[in-house]
């Protein structure tokens, strides 16, 4: 039963539903929500591949250029605003819904799967050879679609991206109630609050590296967690502070002390 | 059957009767505070119009050769069902003729009584306007040409009643005595709904013409059966046994409502729609029987009550009762009969509303007290109000030449042609009203003043004696008219018809017989309250004068019959009302409620919980579908 | 190769970003997995298409990404705006429409 589907489809196909899932599940397993958003990339780009292998030409460009483009970018762009430094906890805070959401998932995919394979075991494909010729082409047979027999949905869909942009603008937008702070007022808050007034240390400073990793070091020699950016402490990616150089920087001291 | 003539001269204005006194209601009772002046002389107008009109008619008719008396007119068609179709149509005929006279002309004389009675009241334009209502509803119910319209009257002239009898409903006795009146007559009422709706049934119709004429056709049982909810609706209105027990308390409302509506017109009603039915009790001889008990026994009653009362007015109200027995008596005798009660009616009706405006005068110079122990020698200060009172004393006993005594002697001698023990009754019964109307008499009018401090009794003003005066003129003459000069019995017999049966006791012996009862009862009554002295409070009697005191028990019969296994009914519905209609209701709601609140629980506000019960029901679908298929 | 393995390939890609979207509580992650679910359906319209032999399927398909672009752009500006006011992009945080 594999008329028309001929020997290089078969691997393409199998190459591509394979990093397909491969993708999905890294979409659903990974703990970042940045490689979530990097294994979804992947997955799109191999149904990119699958449509173009599935005479969809058209579909499989506006799939790379749509969402491994687009929305993807919009994607990355938000968690960039959100915070790339939050990860999901693995505690389930809704009892059973973890092992609820699974079986379910699982019990939904075997019936699909069953269902199909039992339905379309026997089917084969048309294909699109003829449906294509008809205007010369997959792209100028969507185009004729799109302007004939789904006119009034494809002005609809104007409408719709019209209006999303809209919303998202207004969504986005922050009204600002009250004046904008002068820097003498921000400056007094800075004192009345009690906190350390003045800039926070630099890092790098005593330090041998200048990355903005490194810990400033106290005039004891202690390193400042406050010159690390939060992000970077809050992923635990302080540079630890090197000993050895410790006791270099105190010798060197010492030679311009005499 | 007579044949029914068209309305034409002064007959095409039988519908002005009613809408006169029906104008004057609407303008009386919606007009408000603006009539306040000259409302209540545009009420007597109105029954004076009405008043003259019958007797323009009146005139006319007996320019009719006898055949051609009964007038029909068709204002328009008003019920017109499939099946059923009523007109709003009148009939006049000699009997109708007659109670539009006494309607109208008594209805005029106690207006213009009210006039002076009423001058002080502050609802005084009310009083006139639910009268002028009353008359209007009363005409309605004479004049109509079929039964369904005759209960429109006998509806209205209840619906009257009641307002009137609670006119002065400050009073909690009044407001109770009104409600006590209204109920009691719609057990009436239902008896002669029924009775219309088995005459539809029957004869497909409800004019008296069809009803009447088919009667022959119909079975006994179907007329005895429309003969008995007669009786019923004519015992409820009429306040005969045993559904008598509302007519002495109707005694709170004012006294002209009393000599008109629970005296002279209303509560003959039921002896009107009993000889008016003659066709029907003609056939059901069980019926007519029933009839002449109910009358004998309320004869008894009423004359025993009035015997016992010291309320004046509720003296007279026993008295009613027992003349109204007399009446019914007399129409369930038959064709013997119907011609002495409605007689007995007309003469009745002129003296006991002169009676009863006799007593509301007496009461008028008495600071509105209606004992009678505190009565006493008021011939000496209401000379017109003595003359006049004695004049309705001497007719209501039966003393000849005043008109009770030819109408009541005729019914005894009906009675006597029917049977001699209902005759033998109705004698002794009129030796009892010779009793308390003597006693009565005697106690209000002769002996010594038992007045209390802050009385001083004196002579009711013109606009009040005048009244009584053409009231004693007619108890004195008209009895002696109708029947030597207007000839009652040949002028009603084409409408009831008429018989005579040999009697076992010549006219003249029973004429004696009941004029020496009459005589006995008399002495008894003046040699009891005039030899002694009348102790001003009441002493405490005999078994009977107790009973008597309490309307013979006729308020406790209900209580126990009626109104105490209604309250338990009701308790027993309200029970089970609360415990199983209630609580059923009640359970479903408490269940909805707390399976929600056990539900709503749910509604965790996790958008992932939903997603999951979406996704559930995504796998039961595909489920379904897939079951579905591979069956 | 049977065409079916295409429709099986998009059920069990549905059936992942199903999976994900119940089990994940990052907001941006659990969109994904909603967009993921879209693109196995859109696989699902492309296969038919070509089974059928007419384009409509993937006239649809096309018209389901253009909705979902404008979706992902509405979605993302409410979850932004989330993120300001409750410093949070869990999905549970906000459960205040509740019993």
């Amino acid at each position: 039963m594999s008329e028309g589907i001929n020997l290089g489809e078969t691997i393409v196909f199998w190459v591509c539903a394979g990093l397909a899932t491969l993708g999905a599940l890294g979409l659903v397993l990974s703990r970042k929500a940045v490689h979530s958003a990097l294994w979804m990339a992947l997955t799109m780009i191999n149904l990119a591949i699958l449509y173009v292998a599935n005479s969809a030409p058209f579909l499989g460009m506006v799939q790379v250029i749509v969402y491994t483009g687009a929305v993807m970018m919009l994607f990355l762009f938000v968690l960039m605003v959100v915070g790339v430094d939050a990860s999901d906890s693995l505690i389930e805070t809704i009892k059973g819904q973890r092992a609820a959401g699974v079986l379910l998932g699982l019990a939904l995919g075997v019936l699909m799967v069953w269902g199909i394979g039992s339905a379309l075991a026997g089917v084969a494909p048309a294909g699109l050879e003829r449906a294509n010729e008809i205007d010369g082409g997959n792209v100028q047979g969507i185009a004729r679609m799109i302007f004939t027999d789904y006119l009034v949905a494809f002005e609809a869909t104007s409408a719709l991206l019209i209006t999303a942009a809209m919303g998202a603008m207004v969504l986005a937008h922050r009204e600002r109630w009250a004046a904008r702070p002068t820097q003498e007022q921000l400056s007094k808050a800075r004192f009345l609050s009690g906190e350390h007034p003045g800039n926070k240390p630099s890092p790098g400073i005593y330090a041998r590296h200048n990355a903005v990793d490194t810990p400033a070091l106290l005039p004891d020699g202690t390193p400042s967690e406050l010159s690390v950016p939060r992000p970077l402490r809050a992923r635990g990616d302080v540079r630890p502070v090197d000993h050895a150089d410790m006791t270099e920087i105190a010798e060197i001291e010492e030679v311009d002390a005499t | 059957m007579e044949q029914i003539m068209p309305a034409t001269g002064a007959f095409s204005l039988i519908w002005v009767l009613i809408a006169l006194p029906l104008a004057g209601a609407a303008v009386l009772l919606l007009g408000g505070r603006m009539t306040n002046k000259w409302g209540p002389y545009l009420g007597v107008l109105t029954v004076v119009g009405s008043a003259a009109l019958g007797v323009v008619m009146l005139l006319q008719m007996m320019g009719l050769p006898a055949e051609d008396r009964s007038i029909q007119q068709v204002a328009y068609r008003w019920v017109f069902a499939d099946g059923l179709s009523v007109d709003m149509a009148f009939r006049l005929d000699q009997l109708s003729m007659v109670f539009v006279l006494l309607i109208t002309i008594v209805g005029s004389l106690i207006h213009v009584y009210s006039l002076g009675y009423m001058e002080h009241d502050p609802d005084r334009r009310k009083f006139f306007g639910y009268l002028n209502l009353f008359v209007a509803a009363m005409l309605l119910l004479v004049l109509a040409n079929n039964y369904l319209l005759l209960y429109v009257g006998w509806e209205g002239v209840g619906l009257a009643s009641y307002l009137l009898i609670g006119f002065w409903q400050v009073k909690p006795s009044a407001a109770a005595a009104a409600k006590k009146a209204f109920i009691i007559n719609r057990v009436g009422d239902v008896g002669l709904g029924l009775a219309i709706m088995v005459m539809f049934v029957t004869f497909g119709s409800v004019t008296f013409a069809d009803v009447f004429g088919q009667a022959s056709a119909a079975s006994e049982g179907t007329l005895t059966a429309i003969g008995l909810l007669l009786l019923l609706a004519a015992c409820g209105k009429s306040a005969q046994f045993p559904l008598q027990a509302w007519l002495l308390d109707a005694m709170e409302g004012p006294t002209p409502v009393s000599a008109l509506i629970h005296a002279a017109t209303m509560v003959t009603a039921g002896v009107y729609l009993i000889v008016r039915s003659n066709a029907i009790f003609d056939r059901a001889v069980w019926a007519a029987t029933a009839v002449v008990v109910v009358g004998l026994i309320t004869v008894f009653m009423g004359a025993i009550i009035g015997s016992a009362k010291d309320d004046i007015k509720k003296s007279l109200a026993g008295s009613t009762m027992s003349q109204i027995g007399y009446m019914i008596t007399a129409a369930g005798l038959g064709p013997i009969g119907y011609v002495f009660a409605i007689f007995h009616l007309l003469t009745h009706g002129v003296f006991k509303a002169g009676l009863f405006l006799g007593a509301g005068s007496v009461m008028h110079g008495m600071n509105d007290g209606v004992n009678m122990r505190r009565y006493g020698a008021l011939r000496k200060v209401m000379v017109i109000t003595t003359i006049t009172f004695f004049i309705g004393y001497l007719a209501i006993i039966g003393i000849p030449p005043f008109a009770g005594f030819w109408s009541k002697d005729e019914i005894i001698h009906a009675a006597f042609e029917k049977g001699p023990v209902i005759g033998a009754l109705l004698i002794l019964g009129a030796g009892i009203t010779g009793f308390y109307m003597s006693r009565m008499v005697a106690m209000t009018f002769f002996g010594k003043a038992r007045w209390e401090d802050d009385v001083h009794p004196h002579e009711s003003k013109a606009v009040m004696t005048i009244p009584l005066i053409i009231l004693a003129i007619g108890s004195t003459v008209l009895g002696m008219a109708l029947l030597f000069w207007g000839h009652i019995e040949e002028w009603l017999e084409p409408v009831t018809g008429i018989a005579t049966a040999p009697s076992p006791l010549s006219t003249a012996a029973t004429i004696g017989i009941s004029l020496a009862f009459v005589i006995v009862g008399a002495s008894i009554g003046w040699i009891m309250y005039l030899r002694r002295e009348v102790p001003i409070t009441a002493p405490r009697g005999s078994l009977l004068t107790r009973a008597a005191r309490r309307d013979l028990y006729g308020d406790d019969v209900n209580e126990v019959l009626v109104v105490r296994p209604s309250y338990w009914l009701s308790r027993v519905l309200v029970w089970f009302d609360r415990a199983w209609v209630d609580g059923f209701v009640n359970g479903i709601a408490a269940f909805v409620g707390g399976f929600s609140g056990r539900l709503r629980r749910y509604q965790s506000g996790f958008a992932r919980s939903y997603a999951l019960s979406m996704v559930g029901g995504a796998v039961l679908v595909v489920l379904a579908l897939l079951l579905v298929r591979l069956s | 190769m049977n065409p079916a393995n295409y429709i099986v390939l998009s059920a069990v890609l549905f059936s992942i970003g199903a999976i994900g979207v119940l089990v994940r509580r990052n907001a941006i992650v659990v969109f994904m997995c909603v967009e993921l679910m879209l693109n196995a359906a859109n696989l699902a319209f492309v296969a038919f298409a070509r089974m059928n032999g007419n384009l409509d399927g993937q006239v649809v398909a096309f018209f389901v990404m253009v909705v979902a672009a404008a979706e992902v752009v509405v979605g993302l500006a409410i979850i932004v705006q989330i993120f300001r006011t409750r410093r949070s992009a869990s999905i549970d945080e906000p459960n205040l429409l509740k019993y």
